[in-house]
């Protein structure tokens, strides 16, 4: 197999393809963080007072806190006093109110991503919440959702333009106290995006935002809040991308989302921040609190994720079933090549009768990546015949790689139904050989495994974020077998 | 947290008293031991519930109660009393322990084969030092938790089984653990050593017992050295008393081609926490654990298991299950580590939990951590009631609902029971489930099957 182990090692050994830095003259405050940095960021966005006074309470609680020891991750510790906490692209003004006004360079780095804004306003039918560092760029396809009554905006829009929606949920699902990097966050976020869908209305396009960090040194720290009031439907995607760079950034954002009676919140990443190189230098530490409320009965939140970039990943985007019939899902699909780590799964806190929930994780190591799906699946007293399926699968390739696998189960209540599973294996020389006397290249051979593998995450995905996850696949197994 | 450490400080004083009254033929090494383990416990202290392998289990109520190490003497158990534990047609060499302590009147150990080595532990230091040097204290990992640090810091008395080359012991060792009603918030601490070298073959019995309802702790620990193409089987029944306290730790090397077997059974008890740790530390060992928790109450029994493959070809089965009614709390964490180049290893575990009250709690954590790529690792986690399926068939039967749950589940636990090999155990394990679990029903139908 040895010939064809490094042909598939020469077709796979590709760079990071979104690694270009664009040159943009930014407005960003000195690095370091104290209440100063706090205010500045507040009054630079032109925040009320109590988001003021949140942020404070947020940062003065973050100080007691100390870093969560508990991953199975290894990472020097962070300087947080050597971070730049806001940094936005210098536009002019205010800031744009149409396409056309904003920074041609902003519009080709889009470009470069793949996601042309203007393409896809026209053709795509996605309206894009682009994110450049801290600030959101330019929100498409505003006022086709306005007429639904559906705010699609950015978060310091958001506060400016709806700040009781803000004040009502802001912290609601994630609470400022609840860990280290939420509690960071909330005292430091700039920006994010921000999704009211209003009773009864389905949304009739995915709506997206992209992530980008540019700037070095930078944090980038955004929160997404996402409400869909009675009956309403949203499908969100995120996508994250980042430049090539020596140094580690750091990447804490929080997510909320917030289901009332019989609302479907359906949420996608795939996620590509940079992961560092073959010997593990730089790429972003993504530490990420992602939770979602199910508030009413029969409402549903589904989480989607392929998470191929990050050299670290800490993240449980998870779903608390507080109403009787809720629905909550996990697919995810995670890949460590080279160094990266990464820890992440989901939480299933089961509160209200019969809610059910379905965790199907993915884990492909190569490389020297070492993958942990770490799950919480708990069934409080008063969750009468609540039903959880839980199927954790990992992939290996190459044997310097780890996959581990960290369940925690919970059961206070008799009625419940709880089942896990978890397998481990590698691709097998038989398959690979079969698939390649069929005509098929080593390469194909690989990625048609790997896709097969992963194929039960793929299919919740929207069908354009699908085709792009597999070729993200494709490119992020560099030097996987062999 | 204060009023952990200074009970702490008052574990720390004992030892030190301990150390003061310690024979004069002690070896030096022993005591050298000791001192580790004082320091180690002085370090750590008890868990706390912040640490992440306590995360279920709250040993505040052992930590806070100060319990001091019992005294020497029989205290007034004689064979009589002792019926009620012994095993029907079992014929087997016995070993008693009172308090902790070796009891040579109650032991039975005619008719060893050449080559067998059983005695109480303290014998064993005055009378071969140099082989308990080579082994004792071999087993555990550096980095103990309090508890292990307590018992090797306070080590006095316990079992040693020793088997030479090439030996196969035809009868089980019946190691019997009684703790009498004077031992009121008394703290027992048996140690355990089981060496089998190349080729031998042995079945133990640890068998821990009350004979009253006393509040006291057995603090015990077991090292278990299967050399080259060794087999052992052990049993660790645990039938402490209702408002006992055990914590047990059970640690077990195995070299190349040996073999281990574990049933561990859980009955008794208050609040139980037992550690097993398996290192299959040469190529093709083999580690089958079984285990079986059948609780109500407020019993809280905590399994933790860690099976260590660090050579290749390595093979783990694991098979627990628990029973949980009343406000009882059964807590499964079960790890396996496959080490980088531990290749072709084969892992599988399985956990299965039966709830059977509004109050009863399942924590099961099962837990792989993989490090080589060419390996079959799975495991499987559970937690659920009687199927309504099984349930209507038995009733379409005519047999009333109760009776219908208590058949299933007592045959839920008969899956662990099935896979024990010595048959009057695992005929007096079940006889024993069956009065509790099926309520005095008539049992003759199900023994005979």
């Amino acid at each position: 197999m040895a010939t064809a182990d490094q042909k598939i090692d020469a077709l796979i050994k590709r760079d990071y393809q979104a690694g270009f830095v664009t040159e943009l003259e930014a407005d960003a405050v000195p690095a370091g963080l104290d209440e100063g940095t706090i205010r500045v960021i507040s009054a630079k966005k032109n925040e009320p007072a109590f988001m003021l006074a949140w942020r404070l309470r947020a940062y003065r609680h973050w100080l007691t806190m100390t870093t969560p020891q508990w991953a199975h991750v290894h990472y020097p510790p962070i300087d947080y006093q050597d971070i730049v906490y806001y940094s936005a692209p210098k536009s002019g003004k205010d800031g744009p109110t149409s396409l056309d006004e904003v920074d041609p360079k902003l519009l080709e780095t889009y470009e470069k991503l793949g996601i042309p804004l203007k393409e896809q306003e026209m053709l795509a039918g996605v309206a894009v919440d682009a994110v450049f560092d801290s600030v959101s760029v330019a929100t498409t396809f505003k006022e086709k959702l306005g007429e639904l009554g559906i705010v699609f905006c950015s978060f310091s829009e958001a506060v400016r333009e709806h700040p009781a929606l803000v004040e009502q949920y802001l912290g609601s699902v994630v609470p400022h106290t609840d860990n280290f990097y939420a509690a960071l966050n909330s005292a430091v976020f700039s920006d994010g995006s921000f999704v009211y869908v209003p009773k009864g209305v389905r949304c009739p396009m995915e709506l997206s935002t992209y992530f980008r960090i540019n700037a070095s040194n930078t944090g980038q720290f955004e929160r997404t809040l996402i409400i869909a009031e009675e009956g309403a439907y949203v499908s969100y995607l995120e996508g994250c991308t980042a430049p090539m760079r020596d140094e580690n950034q750091l990447h804490a954002a929080v997510v909320e989302l917030v289901a009332l009676k019989d609302a479907q919140i359906k949420y996608s990443t795939v996620q590509n921040w940079y992961p560092g190189d073959e010997e593990g230098r730089g790429g972003i530490y993504n530490f990420v609190t992602k939770r979602g409320a199910c508030r009413g009965a029969n409402a549903k939140i589904s989480w989607t994720q392929v998470e191929t970039g990050s050299a670290i990943t800490w993240k449980y985007p998870s779903v608390i079933l507080e109403a009787d019939n809720s629905v909550g899902e996990f697919y995810s699909v995670a890949l460590t090549n080279n160094r990266q780590q990464a820890d992440t799964g989901t939480k299933m806190v089961h509160i209200g009768s019969n809610t059910r929930s379905t965790i199907i994780s993915k884990g492909i190591s190569a490389g020297r990546g070492q993958n942990t799906y770490r799950g919480l699946v708990k069934i409080l007293k008063g969750a009468e015949n609540a039903r959880n399926y839980t199927q954790c699968d990992s992939l290996l390739m190459g044997d310097q790689c780890g996959a581990h696998t960290f369940p925690y189960i919970e059961v206070k209540n008799p009625t419940a139904k709880v089942e896990h599973e978890a397998t481990t294996s590698k691709i097998s020389e038989d398959q690979l050989f079969y698939l390649i006397q069929r005509g098929l290249s080593a390469e194909d051979a690989v990625s048609m495994i790997v896709n097969g593998f992963c194929k039960a995450v793929f299919k919740e995905l929207p069908m354009e974020f699908a085709v792009e996850a597999q070729k993200l696949l494709g490119i992020s197994l560099e030097g996987a077998v062999g | 947290m204060s009023q952990n450490s200074a009970t702490q400080q008052i574990y720390l004083e004992t030892i030190a008293a301990a150390g003061k009254r310690a024979p004069a033929g002690m070896p030096a090494w022993i005591s050298e031991l000791q001192a580790r383990a004082a320091s180690r416990f002085a370090e750590v202290g008890f868990p706390a519930a912040q640490q992440e392998e306590w995360k279920y289990t709250d040993v505040g109520p052992i930590a806070r109660a100060g319990f001091t190490p019992a005294p020497k003497g029989l205290n007034g158990v004689d064979i009589t009393g002792l019926e009620g534990f012994l095993f029907e047609d079992l014929s087997c060499h016995r070993l008693v322990f009172v308090n902790g302590y070796y009891a040579p009147a109650l032991s039975q150990l005619g008719g060893l084969p050449a080559g067998v080595t059983v005695s109480g532990l303290a014998d064993a230091l005055s009378e071969r030092p140099e082989t308990l040097e080579a082994y004792l204290g071999r087993c555990l990992p550096d980095a103990s938790h309090g508890f292990t640090a307590l018992n090797s810091a306070l080590l006095a008395d316990g079992a040693f089984v020793h088997l030479s080359r090439g030996v196969s012991l035809e009868q089980p060792i019946h190691i019997l653990y009684v703790t009498t009603d004077e031992a009121e918030a008394m703290l027992m601490q048996p140690r355990n050593l089981i060496v089998a070298e190349p080729g031998s073959q042995a079945t133990l019995i640890e068998h821990y017992v009350a004979n009253g309802e006393a509040a006291y702790w057995t603090n015990t620990l077991t090292e278990v050295v299967a050399e080259v193409s060794a087999s052992v089987t052990h049993y660790r029944l645990q039938e402490e008393g209702p408002r006992a306290f055990h914590v047990g730790g059970l640690h077990v090397n195995l070299d190349r081609d040996s073999r281990f077997t574990s049933h561990g059974i859980d009955l008794g008890g208050r609040l139980v926490r037992n550690d097993l740790r398996s290192v299959l530390d040469a190529e093709g060992a083999e580690c089958h654990l079984n285990g079986l928790s059948v609780l109500g109450g407020r019993q809280h029994v905590d399994n933790h298991t860690h099976i260590d493959h660090a050579s290749p070809r390595g093979t783990s089965r694991e098979f627990y299950k628990g029973i949980l009614d009343g406000r009882a709390r059964g807590v499964f964490h079960g790890r396996i580590v496959v080490h980088p180049h531990a290749q072709h290893s084969d892992a599988e575990q399985l956990n299965h939990n039966l709830l059977l009250s509004r109050d009863a709690e399942a924590d099961s954590k099962p837990q792989l951590e993989i490090y080589a790529d060419d390996v079959k690792c799975s495991h499987g986690a559970t937690v659920g009631q009687l199927d309504a399926d099984a349930l209507f068939y038995l009733r379409s039967r005519a047999m009333d609902e109760a009776a219908a749950r208590d058949l299933l589940t007592y045959a839920f636990a008969r899956d662990v029971l099935q896979r024990i090999g010595l048959e009057p155990v695992r005929l007096q394990l079940e006889r024993r489930l069956a009065r509790g679990l099926l309520h005095g029903r008539d049992t003759k139908e199900l023994e005979l099957a």
